[in-house]
């Protein structure tokens, strides 16, 4: 096959990978607090707040995807604030694919850094406030080089749920190029198409990716009992 | 462990059955795959066509035409295939996927739609307003009424002045739901879908001369897998008839022989 990627394909995997970036340090920023919040409370919002964290797991892409184009439309929440705020609809916008995503990929952000957090020994924070370390130097110089391999995991995992995310972007993403259009709506438009080949180069492509992700995670954060 | 094997091979016998009542239950019904333009029509066909055979089951999916196409060549299920343009079957036929002949049954037709503001004020001119900042179609690339929708716009003159306004919609249904929900102010979408329940209550339409893009001639084709389905026949008979042809006018739709 003489048929590589096309100019739309490469706009379409750039912009993907910046949706992902974009999104997995937005989720590193508030994924963090919700999962220590997650990993120490005794409240009985636990059980509530973790549920609704792992919603998206349970629920199909459809159900965000339908619930989130209300939400942003003129006649929502969000489409409501947006538009007081003179931003105009997040919909069919790459800031909407941002907001979708987050909540789409919280739950593989907030799961591996609350276990991690979990882990962590409550004495050593103790030690630290006997050192009078404030709570937030604590975080940062305790729990935070304690949680490496989680803090990887969230990261990785986050990254590539965004990359795989297909059913709340074609609901909410209107398919426009540079902007909405990612990997997977695009190898979508392919196949409808009947453009096999390029179809074909853009979905070897994220099968290698995926492999190699999961191998990098994998083999950089073994699985095995850690002290 | 005995116990283990025998537990094992209970639930392989029960997914088994599952399995195959599952298949079994399909062969026995007429499954159409259908344009999404026919949501409204072809419903109430069917509901008509089962006054005079009560024993008819009928399941129809509606989607994007280009996506049914290629489904069919990688041994999809259906029975009938309605597209909403003649390409698509004829090519279909041509690969020897079609049990029947190209069979056309509707003439179908564009509509500037917006739930927001009455369409039928609009011309396409005006699209490149600032008010309007997203203007849905379904999408070209493969969909018949996306390609309409382009070459419309096109000869219009305003498609470069529109082009980063567009939004996308999988196929003509879902186009309308992007204006619906008024996340796009309009759309160009079917007239058999503007003139359907739900949408002819909201907002109005501007139908879109026909002498601005080619005809959307409608075919269907009845699969090679239901060659020897009656109920296919059947119901390809009844689509000719007096009945389905005054359901098809009454969305809009020109029927083939009272065209030119």
């Amino acid at each position: 096959m003489d048929i590589s990627f096309s100019e739309a394909d490469l706009s379409a995997i750039w912009l993907t990978v910046k949706l992902a970036t974009v999104v997995t340090l937005v989720l590193l920023l508030i994924g963090t607090p919700i999962a220590w919040w997650l990993a120490r409370t005794r409240s009985w919002w636990k059980g509530p707040v973790g549920a609704v964290v792992a919603l998206p797991i349970v629920l199909p892409p459809t159900v965000i995807g339908f619930y989130l184009l209300m939400a942003m439309g003129p006649d929502g929440p969000l489409g409501w604030i947006t538009q007081s705020l003179g931003l105009g609809l997040l919909s069919f916008t790459f800031a909407g694919l941002v907001v979708a995503s987050v909540f789409y990929s919280l739950p593989f952000v907030v799961q591996p850094l609350q276990n991690a957090f979990e882990n962590i020994p409550e004495r050593m924070l103790e030690t630290a406030a006997t050192l009078r370390a404030s709570a937030l130097d604590s975080f940062f110089s305790v729990v935070l080089p304690l949680s490496k391999p989680g803090l990887l995991t969230a990261t990785v995992l986050g990254f590539a749920h965004t990359v795989g995310e297909f059913g709340v972007v074609l609901m909410i993403g209107g398919n426009i190029p540079d902007r909405t259009r990612v990997v997977s709506v695009q190898i979508y438009d392919h196949v409808e198409a009947m453009e096999y080949a390029h179809a074909h180069w853009l979905s070897a492509a994220m099968v290698l990716f995926a492999f190699v992700v999961l191998l990098v995670l994998y083999t950089f954060n073994p699985t095995g009992k850690r002290k | 462990m005995h116990v283990a094997i025998r537990f094992a091979a209970r639930v392989i016998i029960l997914v088994g059955f599952i399995v195959v009542g599952q298949t079994a239950y399909a062969e026995e019904k007429l499954i159409i795959a259908a344009a999404a333009d026919l949501k409204f029509a072809l419903d109430e066909i069917v509901v008509s066509f089962k006054r005079t055979h009560p024993a008819a089951q009928i399941e129809i999916i509606y989607g994007s035409s280009g996506k049914f196409s290629t489904q069919i060549r990688q041994g999809a299920p259906y029975d009938m295939y309605f597209s909403a343009d003649i390409a698509y079957p004829r090519a279909l036929e041509s690969e020897g996927y079609a049990a029947s002949k190209v069979q056309p049954y509707a003439v179908g037709r564009i509509v500037l739609w917006s739930q927001s503001r009455d369409a039928g004020m609009l011309t396409l001119a005006e699209l490149a307003e600032p008010s309007i900042r997203k203007i849905a179609i379904a999408n070209p690339r493969h969909t018949p009424y996306g390609k309409r929708a382009e070459e419309a716009l096109r000869a219009a003159g305003v498609w470069e002045k529109i082009e980063s306004k567009l939004v996308y919609g999988e196929n003509v249904a879902q186009t309308a739901q992007f204006v619906e929900s008024g996340n796009a102010q309009v759309g160009i979408i079917a007239l058999s879908l503007a003139l359907g329940p739900g949408l002819a209550k909201l907002g109005g339409f501007m139908l879109i001369p026909d002498r601005l893009h080619q005809p959307l001639e409608q075919c269907y084709i009845i699969t090679r897998r239901a060659a020897a389905n009656q109920q296919a026949h059947e119901f390809a008979v009844y689509i000719a008839s007096k009945e389905a042809r005054a359901i098809m006018a009454r969305y809009g739709f020109a029927l083939p022989g009272e065209v030119e």
